[in-house]
């Protein structure tokens, strides 16, 4: 494959604080790659980078070969689908879309066509004389990538394209944008917060945290193989917990040693360990290799989400077994479904369920305080 | 309403009774009185008197209050083209600045506005007199004086002075509230700094250049006190005209000239309106 676009070392601050830190990205021909994290990690800083409307402190930005720090936005063959669309309101939907191509001075006749071509690809047809203000949001979103697209640029940025859609609509468009990426080969750098959207859309996903890359891989990679702790907590589901290798194969955590698939860690070298929450199993407390007290109980549609209490840990465990409050249970974990992960700056911040956002805990953190103070 | 809930009439009455009383009974007072004579008797001819009057200038039979009237126009619609183009660029500039710089910028231009109008025109007075201000500073860097004040120049220079503010305020109101996404979007579509402005800041600043245009050619339109003052009372405007006639107790002329001012400043402005809002809003549903 052909890199297309290469980040090098590129860091970047705002107001002396720094937003990027040495982001060394490669992005190839045809892909669509995704940039996923928090808000505040980035991801929308290094897009708008690729676009021309920020420029690094420091690395460069190459495109096919060529550094392109200086190239101002309207030189790049990049185009941008902006989070709230940005279409011009002065100009009606087929207008909208000539907008590149009136730039370029193309032929009218030329324009007719392409345009014409281009709104039928994103299944507006019947739509070219109407005012942008009145459309939908969905169609607004699809005259954005028809805009964008029409230039046939090297490569697209969407910024949180879909983030303002409602959830059945964010599905079609999901599908629809993997299929005109598909039909038209273009690179698509996809910018968003929603890990799902990631790992059904993407190619590739590059996780980001505090203005760094946390990793690189496949979906399936990210999902089943996390670098740390953080991209463990943030892509999906996931139970943290402190843990030691005791020899290859063979990992010590909650008290209970574990028989897993992973090897060549340092004799007791401490570790990060993932359990997923579908893959643990209910069973009797007898036969458990732990042994907890279910606590709460929440009934999510396909399956029950079970916050179990294992030596003042809280796991979660989805299931589609019912337990009660207050049972008293044994589980059971699969050596698959054991992932090792080396220590890193992330461990002990995620993977506990007493809550599941920072916010709670941080309250309930103040509360305790002043609790003590009393 | 975009919510659907009307304001009760009760809230609107002492709005609606301001507006009938100063706004409304006036006007009819006006045609009324443009159309009747000294016994309050039906006529046309305050309004053609208006189109046929004549008179001698320069040797030349003239239609005085044609002349008068395209005079007044003409001198409108220079201060209103000069405030365009200085005003423009400052409201642009001004949208773009730091909040500080803004704030700094607004106050002043607004700083002028404090004042009462008729002390703004005495200043220019004694600015553009052959012995003024103006003058002074031109002696002291050795070149030879410049004759401004009682030129259609002066005239000008005090309207221009006036009603800046009026066009650059509507103007750098609606630069303010512009989305920065979409200029990044022009630029994101291949659209260098100029036909950025052309394409996208330029029509959708149209609004607030129509309101600019309006606030500044109407009060310039009809000032008298300006011409009276810079222009030493030798180039009669509209509104000089209206005034002597209405110090002259002529109120029914008085009044029928005001009438085809405002019916003709009227129809250019809905004119202007119906230009812009195709402008603006593209498109066949419009």
């Amino acid at each position: 494959m052909k890199k297309i676009i290469e980040l090098k070392n590129i860091s970047k601050s705002f107001d002396g604080e720094k937003v990027l830190d040495s982001i060394n990205l490669d992005i190839y021909d045809n892909e669509f790659i995704t940039l996923l994290g928090p808000s505040g990690c980035g991801k929308t800083t290094t897009l708008r980078m690729i676009g021309g409307f920020e420029q690094p402190d420091q690395g460069d930005i190459i495109f096919m070969g060529e550094r392109i720090n200086d190239v101002p936005a309207h030189k790049r063959n990049v185009n941008t689908v902006f989070q709230k669309y940005a279409l011009f309101p002065h100009l009606n939907v087929f207008e909208n879309v000539a907008f590149p191509l009136r730039e370029k001075k193309v032929p009218k006749d030329e324009i007719e066509q392409k345009v014409t071509e281009m709104l039928s690809l994103v299944m507006l047809s019947n739509f070219a004389k109407r005012r942008v203000t009145s459309l939908s949001g969905g169609q607004q979103q699809r005259v954005a990538i028809a805009r964008a697209l029409i230039a046939q640029p090297k490569v697209l940025l969407l910024d949180e394209p879909l983030g303002a859609l409602d959830l059945k609509l964010r599905k079609d468009m999901q599908q629809e944008l993997k299929k005109i990426q598909k039909a038209t080969g273009i690179t698509f750098v996809f910018v968003t917060h929603d890990q799902e959207e990631a790992l059904t859309m993407s190619d590739t996903i590059v996780v980001m945290s505090e203005g760094r890359i946390q990793q690189i891989g496949t979906p399936i990679d990210i999902y089943n193989e996390p670098e740390n702790a953080f991209v463990a907590d943030f892509i999906g589901e996931s139970n943290i917990l402190d843990g030691v290798m005791i020899e290859d194969y063979k990992v010590h955590f909650s008290s209970h040693v574990f028989d897993c698939v992973d090897k060549g860690f340092a004799p007791k070298e401490p570790v990060d360990v993932v359990v997923r929450p579908e893959d643990v199993d209910i069973t009797t407390e007898e036969k458990g290799m732990l042994k907890g007290v279910v606590t709460s109980v929440t009934f999510m549609g396909v399956h029950y989400e079970v916050i179990v209490d294992i030596g003042g840990f809280k796991w979660m465990i989805q299931t589609t077994d019912f337990v009660d409050v207050d049972e008293h249970i044994g589980l059971s974990i699969d050596p698959d479904a054991i992932h090792i992960m080396k220590k890193s700056e992330y461990s002990g911040m995620f993977g506990d369920y007493s809550t599941y956002s920072d916010e709670v805990d941080e309250l309930q953190q103040l509360e305790e305080e002043s609790e003590a103070e009393e | 309403m975009p919510q659907g809930r009307r304001p009760s009439a009760g809230l609107l009455a002492p709005y609606s009774i301001w507006a009938a009383l100063f706004i409304v009974v006036p006007l009819v007072f006006v045609a009324y009185y443009a159309f009747t004579d000294n016994s309050f008797a039906f006529t046309f001819d305050n309004i053609s008197r208006f189109f046929t009057a004549t008179s001698v200038v320069d040797g030349q039979e003239v239609r005085t209050y044609m002349l008068i009237f395209w005079r007044s126009l003409k001198l409108a619609f220079i201060s209103t083209i000069i405030c365009l183009l200085f005003g423009y660029p400052l409201a642009y500039i001004m949208a773009r600045s730091s909040e500080k710089a803004q704030k700094i910028m607004m106050t002043l231009i607004m700083i002028p506005m404090w004042m009462n109008f008729l002390i703004r025109t005495y200043a220019w007075m004694t600015i553009l007199q052959d012995t003024g201000i103006l003058n002074g500073l031109i002696t002291a860097i050795g070149l030879r004086t410049v004759h401004i004040i009682g030129t259609e120049s002066a005239v000008v220079i005090g309207m221009v002075y006036d009603y800046f503010p009026y066009m650059v305020l509507p103007i750098y109101s609606i630069m303010a509230k512009m989305d920065i996404k979409l200029i990044e979007a022009a630029k994101d579509l291949g659209c260098n700094n100029v036909s950025t402005l052309r394409r996208v800041i330029f029509p959708l600043s149209l609004p607030g250049v129509l309101s600019g245009i309006t606030m500044v050619l109407i009060p310039s339109v009809s000032t008298f006190y300006i011409s009276q003052k810079l222009g030493n009372g030798k180039f009669f405007l509209i509104g000089d005209a209206i005034e002597g006639q209405f110090v002259a107790n002529n109120l029914h002329f008085a009044a029928a000239m005001a009438f085809i001012l405002m019916v003709i400043l009227l129809v250019m402005m809905a004119a202007m309106k119906y230009f812009t809002n195709r402008q603006v809003y593209g498109g066949s549903e419009a």
